[in-house]
């Protein structure tokens, strides 16, 4: 299971950097919105997938399964999910103000 | 009396949330940003006290011992940075009330301020490595608003290409965490260095270590820079300052703690490696500092100068030269803050950027003229000023280890900067006078006035270092003994 997870995550990553390499802005954004999945599929295949019972003392039976990577997602994924918005509104901005969503015009000239 | 160490971080955000309703009073929201940072700067002196009367002091969120819980750890080091921190803010408080526009102050300016703040001292204190992560993002989202706000069209460029490379940098520590929970199963600080000094430092710690010191070399710009002259000076000036003076050396405390409490065990990386990043750091930042004529980009390329010099001080390791660094870093928030004053005020005056386009300002403004002439000798390590104590601790622990071309590299980079600041200071302030009395813009009290308060304070600093060297020392105890902190959080309760 590990081992497929692993191999889910390489292909997420590998398609995040495609789009995160592109000039279009949109692109790079849902680049960076798959990173973070990628990552959060990380966090919880470093804690161990399905080794253990609930982690409720007296409910159910010892191994328990590690209950902080989701704790420890949950913050992320929170936290994805603001910057993101945060990074759609900008672009949608910075579209309406320099007219371009392609980043080798948002370079900028030399002199302003 | 352990509870008043999390007052740093939830006093600006409970603040910064109240004053999100007092959206229309501009006033009421400067007077009470300003006493909020005065007050974490009073709590903070108080704390430093205590830690160096009764050692570290930790306090564990919920009553959740060490290591199951997320806890705030405060030693001197962290205070120092917090009590620097909220000085600083609080003098910069003081100068954008004069000069970023009620357009800003009310569009949350004062909020988003404390909030950045919030995620400076959180990440400072926090012994939770995770809980790191997230002080980060709340100081970074703030960072992202601040660096936009305003909204004009180089902003929104440059901050496209700060939030992108921000977000990368956040990702590359969320994979870092994960595979260093995998690897020691824990999160808190001083839990993971006792078992990765349990298990030996084997080559995945080491990769480990690797991802760490890009994330944290981004954040602090070590090396990974490229971003950071371009977004740092595109912000209003009291914005800018914060930043310059704030931002990076969160990154460089992340790098002093990790490297002196976690990945000590393998000299290759957190010496040499680290070692080398700061040398290239300091060769390139000091051909950006001369290259360009903007003088934004002058000072940004500054910040990237002294980011090398005190990531010098950590790759010798040496106890004298982390307590220089730790001096640096001190001084160099107040120093870079009253820079990036100085020169937005520079702008703000003669509504020019190029230094060959300003001239004989010192005849319309003489004491702002003396100002920049001594930010330019504190910057340049000239004694009595604030640098002094800090290059010459550094120089002493590079010579005791042997560390040659480190101690070469640091002290050229010195002339460097006092080299780029004189050639602001020969072309801008002194020279001909292009501005005749009639059109002379009448200096704003507000804005001289904080830039006297950092004068002041890069003075106190350098002929008061005796007074603080007793916590500097303590500090610099503190990271060179790893096992300091860990009896301290790890050892019982209090």
């Amino acid at each position: 299971m590990e081992t497929l997870i692993i191999m889910l995550i390489g292909i997420l990553v590998a398609v995040a950097t495609y789009l995160i390499l592109s000039r279009n802005i949109i692109r790079i954004i849902l680049g960076t919105a798959v990173f973070s999945h990628a990552v959060h599929l990380l966090i919880l295949t470093m804690g161990g997938l399905k080794n253990g019972s609930v982690p409720l003392l007296k409910e159910a039976e010892a191994p328990y399964t590690d209950a902080l990577p989701q704790a420890l997602i949950l913050t992320a994924i929170v936290i994805s999910f603001a910057v993101t918005a945060f990074i759609l509104v900008l672009a949608y901005r910075t579209y309406q103000d320099v007219g371009s969503d392609d980043l080798d015009v948002l370079r900028g000239t030399k002199d302003e | 009396m352990n509870n008043l160490i999390v007052l740093p971080l939830i006093v600006p955000i409970i603040v910064g949330i109240l004053l999100v309703f007092l959206r229309p009073y501009v006033k009421l929201q400067r007077a009470i940003s300003l006493i909020t940072m005065i007050s974490i700067a009073v709590v903070s002196i108080f704390v430093l006290n205590s830690v160096q009367t009764n050692g570290i002091i930790r306090l564990d969120f919920g009553g959740w011992e060490p290591p199951f819980g997320i806890l705030f750890v405060a030693d001197s080091f962290a205070m120092l940075l917090v009590l620097t921190a909220s000085i600083v803010t609080a003098i910069c408080l003081i100068h954008a009330f004069s000069s970023i526009g009620e357009k800003h102050e009310k569009m949350y300016f004062y909020p988003f301020v404390l909030f950045l703040v919030a995620g400076v001292n959180g990440s400072f204190l926090t012994g939770d490595l995770f809980n790191l992560f997230v002080c980060f993002e709340v100081m970074l989202l703030a960072s992202y608003v601040l660096v936009t706000l305003g909204g004009t069209k180089p902003q929104l460029r440059e901050s496209i290409k700060y939030v992108v490379i921000n977000i990368l940098s956040s990702w590359f520590f969320l994979v870092a965490l994960a595979y260093l929970y995998g690897t020691v199963g824990t999160l808190n600080m001083a839990h993971i260095s006792a078992r990765v000094a349990e298990a030996g430092q084997g080559p995945l710690l080491t990769t480990i270590s690797i991802l760490f010191l890009i994330v944290f070399s981004l954040k602090a710009g070590l090396l990974l820079f490229f971003w950071l002259p371009g977004s740092y000076s595109v912000p209003p000036t009291a914005v800018a300052a914060l930043f310059g003076a704030l931002l990076t050396k969160v990154g460089i405390y992340a790098l002093f703690r990790t490297f002196t409490l976690i990945f000590y065990h393998e000299p290759l990386i957190s010496q040499t490696l680290i070692g080398i990043m700061a040398g290239v750091t300091l060769i390139v930042g000091c051909m950006g500092a001369i290259a360009f004529k903007d003088i934004r980009l002058i000072v940004s390329y500054n910040v990237v100068i002294a980011v090398g010099f005190i990531l010098i001080g950590l790759a010798i390791g040496t106890e004298t030269s982390i307590a220089g660094s730790i001096y640096y870093i001190i001084h160099d928030m107040i120093a870079k803050a009253m820079l990036f004053l100085l020169a937005g005020t520079m702008i703000y005056l003669t509504g020019k950027s190029k230094i060959d386009e300003m001239s004989g300002l010192i005849r319309n403004y003489p004491l702002f003229g003396w100002m920049f002439f001594l930010v330019t000798c504190s910057l340049a390590g000239i004694p009595p000023l604030s640098g002094f104590v800090g290059k010459i601790l550094v120089g002493q622990g590079a010579i005791e280890s042997g560390s040659y071309i480190l101690l070469a590299l640091a002290f050229i980079s010195s002339i460097v900067v006092l080299y780029s600041l004189l050639r602001i200071f020969l072309n801008t302030i002194f020279g001909e006078t292009i501005i005749s009395l009639e059109e002379e813009k009448p200096m704003k009290m507000g804005m001289i006035i904080p830039i006297v308060l950092f004068g002041i304070a890069t003075i106190s600093l350098g002929l008061g270092a005796e007074i603080i060297s007793g916590y500097v020392t303590d500090a610099a105890n503190t990271l060179s003994n790893p096992s300091v902190y860990i009896d301290a959080v790890l050892g019982g309760n209090k």
